[in-house]
């Protein structure tokens, strides 16, 4: 894939980077790049500044400041247990879930990208392969499985089909990410005394942590957002992660528009947060490149 | 890759290490994921409401039903109205904006992340927001009112000839940043010596983009092109929620996914609504066989003879 390169491929990008500081760019690219980031923050704003509204003040202006900021909102729902409940959920299950794909997708990475034998061209489509199987088509019977499991209303009912789900994306990034481990290291390793696994665990999970930080990230932020597999497995209120919270709020209070708005905002500052601490991660994932 | 050394090599302690390794993993896939999708298949064919084991076996029948119903033809057109709209959106608007944002100038990080934002916002935060900004009396409509452009005031959601034109708004809105971001990586991988090689024989910056840097994007665009062709196809969460799991057929967005859901978990059908899955499974698997057959087969030339000379 395009998207992964040799860990090593960066370290010049880094000299002349931090040589001397960036240049500034044409004028007319910075007034295009105000236009874009407006248009992709105010919907954004709107929610946050709707909860700072009151609801007579959204109805006779829907698109106004707030005038006088009005804080109530937002301590109703901070103040409440309903929210730190779903914030508590979302966490458990992004978190364990997280985990659970770093570690599972680590181990089945290493042998695809390391051991040489007959079935890893097959075990390595198998898993490729799952990136054909998103969880709308198999929502269904997925949540027959789980109901059989006696996992309803459960987190594990959640966390074991998003580990699964995640598996393939994590495995296709990682696989070219430990492939690039120069075989010297391994032999010398080796030569040194060191198992397989003693090497799995002193050099591959070192030089792998870009990548495992990358697929991490995906699978925390693809876990706090999954809206679908909790909307089958999780019908009792007190199991209910964040999306769902949002959703059931926003028709519980449907004419309390300004408490959605607060609720709404309240519920993404999580993942904005988790996403700007981890953004050059991301993006540096994506490029391949190792940074900082 | 020299297999006859590996195999050679192979003790019993490599064997069990493999299966410590891989077991965890392979067992969690195949049970939530491969197992669901071939039991999809099996209840396909039988009328059954989700208890018990399913014994009404009626064939083809559902297939036939889902492939009759014009509710079901309506939501496949909208999906493939989506997945088109989607690319020539999104990716034009996406390359440029790629192409502006990948020269070395301050500003350039807070720029990707302030546009990244909306793709890492959940579903349901956006489906909210936006349902609540352009319901009649919401936001859009009031400023277009203050703006003093009353007459362009339109029930963004209900109205079925808008209401696919805002879904496609809402949907470039919240995957374009994906788009850049990927684009930008791409672009990164794109030696510097062939763009100041070009400079220096008097290119424009244009000329450089066109000549240079668009087809050496190729495989990455390629790429992109495939996960928004098959996310289109798989579309559910922001239909579902903004337009609920009835309105959206009579505004003109219901999608396969919500087709399924409305009428398969909603009413309690799970034969037939494992049947859609597998429709939907199977257009989505079609499609993206002849994307790999006509379009992607350069890129992963590679890969597979590396794969096949075993």
């Amino acid at each position: 894939m395009t998207t992964t390169a040799a860990p090593t491929a960066s370290r010049p990008v880094l000299r002349t980077k931090f040589r001397s500081k960036l240049p500034w760019g044409h004028p007319g690219i910075y007034v295009l790049a105000a236009v874009v980031v407006i248009l992709m923050l105010a919907p954004i704003a709107y929610i946050i500044l709707g909860g700072f509204r009151t609801n007579a003040q959204i109805s006779t202006d829907p698109s106004g400041f707030p005038a006088p900021w009005n804080i109530g909102n937002y301590i109703d729902v901070l103040v409440g247990s309903v929210f730190w409940r779903q914030v508590l959920n979302s966490t458990i299950a992004a978190g364990t879930t997280t985990i659970g794909v770093v570690v599972l997708g680590l181990m089945a990475s290493y042998v695809i990208a390391r051991y040489k034998f007959n079935a890893r061209g097959i075990l390595y489509s198998l898993f490729a392969a799952g990136l054909m199987f998103p969880m709308t088509v198999a929502i269904t019977p997925l949540y027959l499985v789980i109901k059989n499991l006696g996992l309803m209303n459960n987190l594990g009912g959640i966390i074991l089909p998003q580990i699964a789900f995640a598996l393939p994306t994590t495995i296709i990034i990682l696989v070219p990410f430990l492939r690039a481990i120069p075989d010297e290291i391994e032999e010398a390793a080796f030569i040194d005394g060191c198992s397989r696994l003693g090497f799995f665990w002193r050099m591959v999970v070192p030089l792998a942590v870009p990548g495992v930080i990358t697929t991490g990230i995906l699978a925390f932020i693809g876990s706090w957002n999954g809206y679908i597999l909790p909307l089958f497995i999780l019908n009792n209120e007190a199991s209910f992660t964040l999306p769902l919270g949002v959703q059931s709020f926003a028709s519980q209070y449907s004419v309390d528009t300004a408490k959605v708005l607060a609720f709404t905002s309240l519920s993404m500052i999580p993942a904005l947060i988790f996403f700007s601490l981890f953004e050059r991660r991301i993006v540096g994932g994506l490029t391949g490149a190792v940074k900082g | 890759m020299s297999p006859p050394v590996g195999r050679r090599k192979m003790s019993w302690a490599t064997r069990i290490e493999i299966a410590l390794l891989v077991g965890p993993a392979l067992i969690v896939f195949l049970a939530f994921v491969i197992f669901p999708v071939v039991m999809a298949a099996y209840y396909g064919f039988f009328r059954w409401q989700g208890y018990g084991p399913a014994t009404d076996f009626v064939g083809f029948q559902n297939y036939i039903t889902i492939l009759q119903d014009p509710t079901f033809l309506d939501a496949l057109r909208h999906n493939g109205i989506i997945v088109v709209l989607s690319l020539v959106l999104q990716g034009p608007a996406a390359i440029v904006l790629a192409l502006l944002l990948n020269r070395k100038m301050r500003g350039q990080s807070i720029i990707r992340v302030l546009i990244f934002v909306p793709y890492v916002i959940s579903e349901v935060v956006v489906g909210t927001g936006w349902s609540l900004m352009l319901q009649s009396n919401g936001a859009l409509n009031g400023m277009l009112e203050k703006l003093g452009l009353g007459f362009l005031q339109q029930d963004w959601l209900s109205d079925p000839n808008i209401a696919m034109w805002t879904l496609m708004l809402i949907i470039t809105w919240k995957y374009i940043g994906f788009a850049v971001i990927l684009f930008l990586a791409g672009l990164q991988g794109i030696p510097e010596e062939l763009t100041e090689a070009a400079q220096i024989d008097g290119a424009s910056f244009w000329q450089i983009q066109r000549r240079i840097t668009l087809p050496l994007l190729g495989p990455t665009l390629r790429i992109w092109a495939f996960l928004s062709i098959i996310g289109s196809l798989q579309l559910f969460d922001l239909v579902y929620i903004i337009w609920g799991q009835y309105i959206a057929s009579t505004a003109g967005t219901s999608t396969m996914a919500t087709y399924m859901v409305a009428n398969g978990r909603t009413s309690g059908n799970f034969g037939f609504g494992n049947a859609v899955a597998v429709v939907l499974f199977l257009i989505s698997l079609a499609v993206a066989l002849i994307y790999q057959r006509f379009v992607l087969r350069r890129d992963t030339d590679g890969a597979l003879t590396e794969k096949s000379s075993k």
